[in-house]
């Protein structure tokens, strides 16, 4: 099967990239834009904040190529449905584009989702016609909810943001793989090119990342090692792979031994 | 006269449009939003939108972020 005949489609867009990357946390506006590159991403999340009003200050979009990327704003740092709703209607007037990445945090320490305000904003958002991709708890249920909403895609998290523990419970990933229709992506958690293609091996549709590969020690090499990861474990699922067993099962034919 | 720009007082000429004061901050209005008294204000009434004393304004933009 070739890889570029397995296309990603999110609320009616085709993608090639099954890999989604942050632009937060990088060393310089240069680097960001290096590691986009090298990661092969084709949706790329942005955060909405205030302009700085001191107009020396350069922007983050004055490196980066609009026309090769999706824009995906994201509502981090909002607790409440209201406040991600507020986000999420700025960003559409800032980038004219109708894709969000709705995030509605529980608290600080944890940045777990409080999915009880998430449902709510997703609810009001996919009414005013946004495309919502919600970072939501691995909860199949919750993720059922978010799908019968209409939310675009489910994005059920692997361990905390910014932990980099990988996937903590890839049965409840696979789990909801097996109850929704919707394109399931693992969004936060990943530490390390293994843990993307974990997580496309389960048969996630994709993995949205950022501080694994923006907090490497060399992130454009991590970048690159991740757009691999995620193609290669993709291509493992798509392949089937052989059952586990116990035993050994010998490779090599046991008629003709010498002997 | 005295508006409130994303937290922080800023004064003002009388007769202001949404326009004119992206264009004294030296702001492209193509990436940015902008809320006033907490609507948006679509770019296409910016040019017609006058702003008045005590108004609270935003200006948003994308910055880096996961």
């Amino acid at each position: 099967m070739a890889a570029s005949a397995d296309k990603l489609i999110i609320g009616g867009r085709e993608f090639t990239s099954r890999l989604m990357v942050g632009t937060g946390k990088y060393a310089s506006f240069e680097q960001t834009a290096r590691a986009l590159e090298m990661s092969g991403a084709e949706i790329i999340t942005v955060a909405v904040r205030r302009v700085n009003l001191d107009r020396s200050k350069e922007s983050l979009l004055d490196y980066i190529d609009l026309k090769k990327y999706t824009l995906l704003p994201n509502t981090a740092g909002c607790y409440t449905a209201d406040d991600a709703v507020r986000t999420c209607r700025l960003a559409r007037e800032a980038g004219m584009s109708d894709f969000v990445k709705l995030e509605v945090l529980g608290d600080e320490k944890t940045l777990f989702p409080d999915n009880e305000e998430l449902l709510k904003a997703a609810k009001i958002l996919v009414a005013e016609g946004f495309t919502v991709l919600p970072y939501c708890s691995d909860d199949v249920i919750v993720c059922k909810k978010l799908e019968d909403i209409g939310c675009a895609a489910v994005m059920p998290l692997g361990a905390p943001i910014g932990s980099g523990l990988g996937i903590r419970n890839p049965y409840n990933i696979r789990i909801i793989l097996e109850n929704v229709t919707v394109p399931v992506i693992v969004d936060a958690g990943v530490g390390s090119a293994s843990d993307a293609a974990i997580a496309m091996e389960l048969g996630c549709a994709g993995v949205l990342m950022n501080t694994a590969i923006a907090g490497a020690q060399d992130p454009i090499a991590m970048a690159e090692a991740m757009k691999l990861a995620v193609i290669a474990g993709r291509l493992s699922f798509k392949a089937g792979r052989i059952p586990r067993k116990l035993y050994a099962n010998a490779s090599s034919p046991l008629d003709g031994l010498i002997g | 006269m005295q508006i409130m720009l994303n937290g922080d007082s800023l004064e003002t000429t009388d007769g202001c449009t949404i326009a004119l004061l992206l264009q004294q901050l030296g702001i492209s209005k193509e990436r940015v939003a902008v809320e006033l008294n907490g609507d948006i204000v679509p770019k296409i009434t910016y040019e017609k939108q006058p702003i008045s004393d005590d108004d609270k304004i935003e200006i948003v933009h994308f910055v880096g972020g996961g």
